[in-house]
């Protein structure tokens, strides 16, 4: 094959808030390409279905991210890959030590126990949005808190510091945070933490996560506090921009809401469509990985210490499903990339979908005539964030 | 048609409990996934895919 140009990755840019960075979809159209990143480093971007799997789960891949592609264009990255905790730079056995013990209290028998709790959360959030009336902001009123509420009970930390979670995240994954800054938020959040940390070694409760981690593991303490941290900062940031932005999917889309307010004892399976969709349309580029040796993927050779970066877009695949660059409500569930693929896929994926499903069943059901207050197109994202989503949702019923 | 877990790889996920709740379930020692129904029934079968194909770990096969 002839060598391809190589382009800076569009990250920027979207023609329609909900859609891919202009230019996006033409890039990548002829499959694997050249990129560069804004700090400077080049590899390729992959986005076929197959090459997207085989990418985050082939073992010749490496997760470390020293020296990788970073959406900032100065300053160092916030974590080091070599720092005790940071599991998404680890791979093997590295990896599966600190993994596994955490899936234990992300089984989905946990989970289910917690969602009359989170149900609860939701309508207290929703009986608040009632009583203050219209126009409402739909993010602050319910896409934050509810996410943050509920990861810190899941934590088992007081969720009176709301607050320092969303700031945290913030220099965490910020393209324009600083690392002195975010140290200085994680080592307020750590305070908090070694608080709970001393009272649970106290009590030997393992009711909850960090509970489980100081009573059931062998992590130390430095390991367990940028866990913590990273558990209390994905679980809200990714859940809450992810909520806001289906329920922008859906006020663009009437026939499809309707499918949901028909029956929405189908949330489940709509959840999953949603987020094939909606992650898809964004396209971009999103987690990259490092050959280990000369690795084939889509026809390319990833040569040995090269990047590789995967797109989401990959969710639009018509070979994962048929008419896939289509919302369809009445899909089956399919084997979607929303949650990413192999050791690494999102830890806290069965935490998401569980508030997902009932924050959409219940907030469609409480308010059938929720509308956007202004044209989606107008309203503001955050696209200084490496995770997307919109700033504020008004909205009125 | 057996169907088997590689425990060593296992990540606990819980995509197959999601996928085929009958045939799957999670240990509560370590949250790693376990086969409740080695040689599932036929109407079961369509999930066991599922699960072999959602894993994100890949550890998850129907001898057919």
């Amino acid at each position: 094959m002839t060598e391809a140009a190589v382009c800076p990755v569009p990250h920027e840019n979207r023609v329609h808030p909900l859609g891919p960075p202009a230019g996006f979809e033409e890039a990548i159209s002829n499959g694997p390409v050249r990129m560069r990143w804004p700090n400077g480093v080049e590899g390729w971007l992959i986005s076929s279905y197959a090459g997207v799997r085989q990418v985050l789960s082939d073992q010749r891949f490496s997760a470390n991210r020293n020296g990788g592609p970073e959406m900032r264009t100065e300053g160092e990255p916030v974590l080091d890959a070599g720092q005790p905790g940071n599991m998404n730079s680890m791979d093997g056995e590295e990896h599966l030590r600190l993994r596994r013990p955490l899936s234990r209290g992300f089984m989905v028998k946990r989970l289910n126990e917690m969602r009359p709790r989170i149900q609860r959360i939701v309508d207290e959030h929703l009986d608040e949005m009632e009583r203050a009336g219209t126009p409402a902001d739909l993010v602050s009123s319910l896409c934050l808190p509810v996410p943050s509420l509920v990861i810190a009970e899941l934590l088992g930390v007081p969720p009176e510091h709301q607050a320092l979670f969303q700031a945290t995240a913030r220099e965490m994954l910020g393209k324009n945070g600083s690392r002195a800054e975010y140290e200085a938020k994680a080592a307020e959040l750590g305070q908090v933490i070694a608080k709970v940390v001393a009272e649970k070694k106290a009590s030997g409760d393992t009711s909850d996560m960090i509970g489980l981690m100081v009573n059931e593991t062998d992590f130390d303490m430095d390991e367990l506090m940028l866990l913590a941290i990273g558990l209390l900062v994905a679980g809200h940031e990714t859940t809450s921009n992810f909520f806001g932005l289906f329920t922008l999917t859906l006020f663009e889309r009437p026939d499809q809401l309707e499918i949901l307010q028909r029956d929405p004892s189908r949330a489940d399976v709509i959840v999953e469509e949603l987020m094939r969709y909606t992650i898809g349309r964004l396209g971009g580029a999103g987690i990259a990985r490092r050959a280990l040796e000369d690795v084939e993927v889509d026809g390319v050779t990833v040569r040995a210490g090269e990047w590789a970066a995967v797109s989401l877009h990959a969710n639009l695949d018509e070979e994962l499903c048929p008419h896939a660059s289509e919302l369809d409500l009445e899909r089956r569930a399919v084997s979607h990339l929303g949650f990413g693929f192999g050791p690494h896929q999102c830890l806290g994926a069965n935490l998401a979908r569980a508030e997902l499903q009932i924050l959409l069943r219940s907030l469609f059901t409480r308010f059938p005539n929720l509308r956007p207050a202004v044209p989606v197109t107008e309203m503001s994202f955050r696209e200084d964030m490496i995770t997307y989503g919109a700033s504020a949702i008004p909205v009125v019923w | 048609m057996t169907v088997r877990i590689d425990q060593t790889g296992c990540i606990g996920s819980g995509q197959c409990v999601l996928a085929a709740p009958d045939v799957f379930d999670q240990s509560d020692d370590d949250g790693l996934g376990f086969v409740v129904i080695a040689e599932p029934p036929a109407d079961l079968l369509p999930g066991v895919r599922d699960a072999v194909d959602r894993c994100p770990a890949q550890v998850v096969s129907l001898e057919e």
